[in-house]
């Protein structure tokens, strides 16, 4: 079992095997997350900050969840409020982490690329919980370990991610993911909303919903942002449900078992079906929830221990 | 119940040709075209040696429902479209409120099943409210019918909003049809830049802004795939833009008014409201010039551009006049002229007023073939007479032609076999 990473900043420069790596350990973490004792030590003395540029509930809470469990000194930082009003730089208020010693920095930010540079600029463990549209790690993750449990292996499945993948970092994460782990994906939304660049990554894409869901064994809805859904990508909220939102009509084109997949927080009626979200023969959302908390333990377990090895002093042989 | 056209001469600009010959007609559409002796039938129509051609295919005619009845109903439109040989009016948006919902859609197809005997398809909006910002629900409008999407006369400026647009679109397979102008060198202009417009002390536009517009919009084409149709070239300096965009392979197509291809800048004369229309007559080396390119096929479709306008509107000073021409009834004789003129043959013209908009719509009309709509106009090309504007069936009479003499008249129009127009 290897894992040779100081941060997780991404999916892109994992390999397959240390995917597997987390993916196996994560296992471990759900049983023990149905124990009534879910407490282990590994992160016991660590100090665990979770600094979010960008507003988020679950992801925070899940990362919160997990840390506390493996015994981390857990912080939560709302940058939205703080620092950055004043006008501080992101090196600054990094810097001025960096002092404090933490071991474990968990980072969302607004914009792509952030996260690695803040990276650059600390001591510690850096965890990605979202940059930009760039990429969002855990998730792509947590949503291959559902689908593993799900599907009873993570190789050639036929995986369609749906609806506005443009400014998606959970679609590029995923779709990074599973790549790597020889699916073949499939990209489904308007033009709009599905640069017609991401074919050269391997995936295929599809205007027509129905056309896209043929034969597939996953179907993974994106959430569209609010701010996206009048006139300017998509024409109405109405059209693009008529045309993208997954319902049972659409979802009779996909395997008969196929499950079905949200990041949350759903937009019932826009992007998917009320029944179809609460189907528990089909939707296994509330299972990526659960996977997301054991996931986040497992990469931080792998994160502290390299953390802890390179803090070692190292012992010249004679 | 079959009819037979005989002793017609037969226009059918999809083989080129222009021969004696006979149609037969059976079930609404054409059952048998020959060119030799006749068959026998019980219904026959002798069209004593005069003109039968497909009827004309109108992209851009402005009916005013919603919003301002009195300039033209659904009723007087087609009245005016039947006697005018036109077949098809494929109408446009630009309505109050303007047609940007599946809604208001329904409520002006219904208008217009009561009430016109021709075949009327609508357009829809492209940006909501023609107002560049957003756009229409075109998946939902096409289920309603809507042939194509534009904002008529109202140029989509913020290129995001436009290639967003027509990215949308061609995932629909939808049509857009846009007004290549740059807006910022059009505004406030009320003519063509040039000595005319010079000497009136008008102000004007540069033909170039229609080149600039077309420019920009062909680059957008090529970036999202869309099929694109230009609703006017009506300036000599857009044709190299849109030759090039053709030869590219661009799914563009263009247009053009029968007034910019038959009249020009000088007889706006003196201060003459009826010829203020948008784009302004040009000059005259730029009619010459749309005249090869309809020639040439590099402008695909004649339109009549029918814009009604009441009284009141048009008779202010130039400036201040409204814009815009009726046409349906002067698109078939002005047309003539052109080919009195020897410019155009006939199959040549209703290539452009036929057939060409009915394939860029995906319609089975506008040849004499079998199996097509037996959708016909019926004329005679040489019969002069002098255009009296009170005459007109449409409710507006803003016409450039009133006093003029032309040549070609109507003698009957028949809509899927059935007649709706018959000269008295």
């Amino acid at each position: 079992m290897r894992f040779d990473h100081k941060h997780l900043l991404g999916i892109e420069p994992l390999r397959p095997d240390e995917i597997t790596t987390i993916l196996d350990l994560a296992d471990q973490y759900v049983d023990q997350n149905r124990r009534t004792q879910k407490h282990s030590d590994a992160l016991a003395g660590l100090t665990q900050i979770n600094m979010f540029f960008e507003n988020s509930t679950r992801t925070q809470a899940s990362f919160e969840i997990a840390g506390k469990r493996l015994a981390a000194d857990v912080m939560n930082m709302a940058m939205q409020a703080s620092s950055i009003k004043k006008g501080e730089t992101l090196i600054d208020t990094a810097m001025t982490l960096n002092a404090m010693h933490p071991d474990l920095l968990v980072v969302r930010h607004p914009h792509s690329g952030a996260v690695d540079l803040l990276a650059q600029k600390v001591n510690c463990a850096v965890l990605n919980a979202g940059d930009g549209r760039h990429e969002h790690p855990t998730q792509a993750l947590l949503d291959a370990l559902t689908i593993r449990r799900a599907k009873g292996r993570l190789h050639r499945l036929n995986i369609a991610i749906c609806g506005d993948i443009a400014h998606s970092r959970v679609a590029r994460s995923n779709l990074i993911l599973l790549g790597k782990m020889e699916n073949r994906v499939r990209l489904i939304g308007p033009p709009t909303l599905v640069p017609g660049n991401f074919a050269e990554f391997g995936a295929e894409i599809y205007e027509d919903m129905e056309e896209g869901l043929k034969d597939v064994d996953v179907v993974m809805m994106l959430r569209l942002q609010k701010e996206r859904m009048d006139g300017g990508f998509i024409p109405s909220e109405r059209e693009y449900y008529h045309r993208y939102g997954l319902d049972a009509a659409k979802l009779a084109h996909a395997k008969n078992d196929a499950i079905v997949m949200h990041p949350g927080p759903m937009n019932r009626g826009v992007e998917i079906d009320g029944e179809i979200a609460d189907d528990i023969n089909r939707s296994v959302i509330q299972e990526q929830v659960e996977m997301g908390v054991a996931v986040r333990m497992a990469v931080m377990d792998l994160l502290a221990r390299n953390l802890r090895e390179s803090r070692v002093p190292k012992v010249k042989e004679a | 119940m079959s009819t037979l056209f005989t002793n017609a001469r037969l226009i059918d600009p999809a083989n080129d040709s222009d021969a004696l010959g006979w149609v037969r007609v059976a079930d609404g559409a054409i059952a048998e075209v020959g060119y030799e002796a006749a068959p026998k039938a019980d219904d026959v129509v002798d069209c004593g040696g005069k003109c039968l051609a497909p009827g004309i295919v109108d992209i851009g005619v402005k009916v005013c429902e919603p919003g301002e009845r009195h300039k033209e109903s659904y009723k007087s439109a087609g009245a005016a479209a039947a006697a005018g040989g036109v077949t098809t009016m494929v109408t446009r948006p630009d309505t109050l409120p303007a047609i940007d919902t599946p809604e208001v859609l329904e409520f002006v197809e219904r208008r217009a099943n009561e009430a016109a005997p021709v075949n009327v398809l609508p357009m829809a909006a492209l940006t909501k409210g023609r107002e560049g910002r957003e756009m229409t629900e075109i998946g939902f409008l096409l289920d309603a019918g809507a042939v194509a999407f534009t904002d008529c006369d109202h140029v989509v400026t913020d290129p995001k909003v436009f290639s967003r647009a027509l990215s949308y679109a061609r995932s629909c397979g939808a049509l857009v049809i846009a007004h290549p102008q740059e807006p910022g060198l059009s505004k406030g202009a009320a003519a063509t830049a040039g000595k005319f417009a010079a000497l009136r002390g008008l102000p004007a536009v540069s033909p170039m802004a229609e080149r600039m517009g077309l420019d920009r919009d062909m680059a957008l084409v090529e970036m999202t795939g869309a099929k694109y149709h230009a609703d006017q070239i009506t300036a000599a300096r857009a044709l190299p833009a849109l030759e090039r965009a053709k030869k590219n392979g661009l799914d563009v197509t263009a247009g053009t008014s029968i007034h910019h291809l038959t009249l020009n800048e000088l007889d706006v004369a003196d201060y003459r409201t009826f010829f203020k229309i948008k784009p302004p007559l040009r000059a005259e080396d730029d009619r010459l010039a749309l005249i090869d390119a309809v020639k040439s096929g590099l402008i695909d479709t004649i339109s009549s551009m029918h814009t009604p306008q009441d009284e009141e509107s048009k008779r202010l000073p130039f400036e201040e006049a409204a814009s815009g021409a009726v046409g349906l009834e002067t698109l078939l004789p002005a047309a003539m002229r052109l080919y009195h003129n020897g410019d155009l043959t006939l199959p040549e013209l209703f290539r452009a007023m036929a057939l060409n908009p009915a394939k860029r719509l995906g319609l089975n009309s506008g040849r004499l073939h079998v199996g097509a709509p037996a959708d016909l106009v019926l004329f005679d090309a040489d019969a002069p007479f002098v255009l009296d504007r009170f005459k007109l069936k449409s409710k507006s009479k803003n016409t450039p032609f009133d006093g003029a003499r032309l040549q070609g008249k109507v003698l009957a129009t028949y809509v899927a076999g059935a007649a709706v127009y018959r000269r008295d």
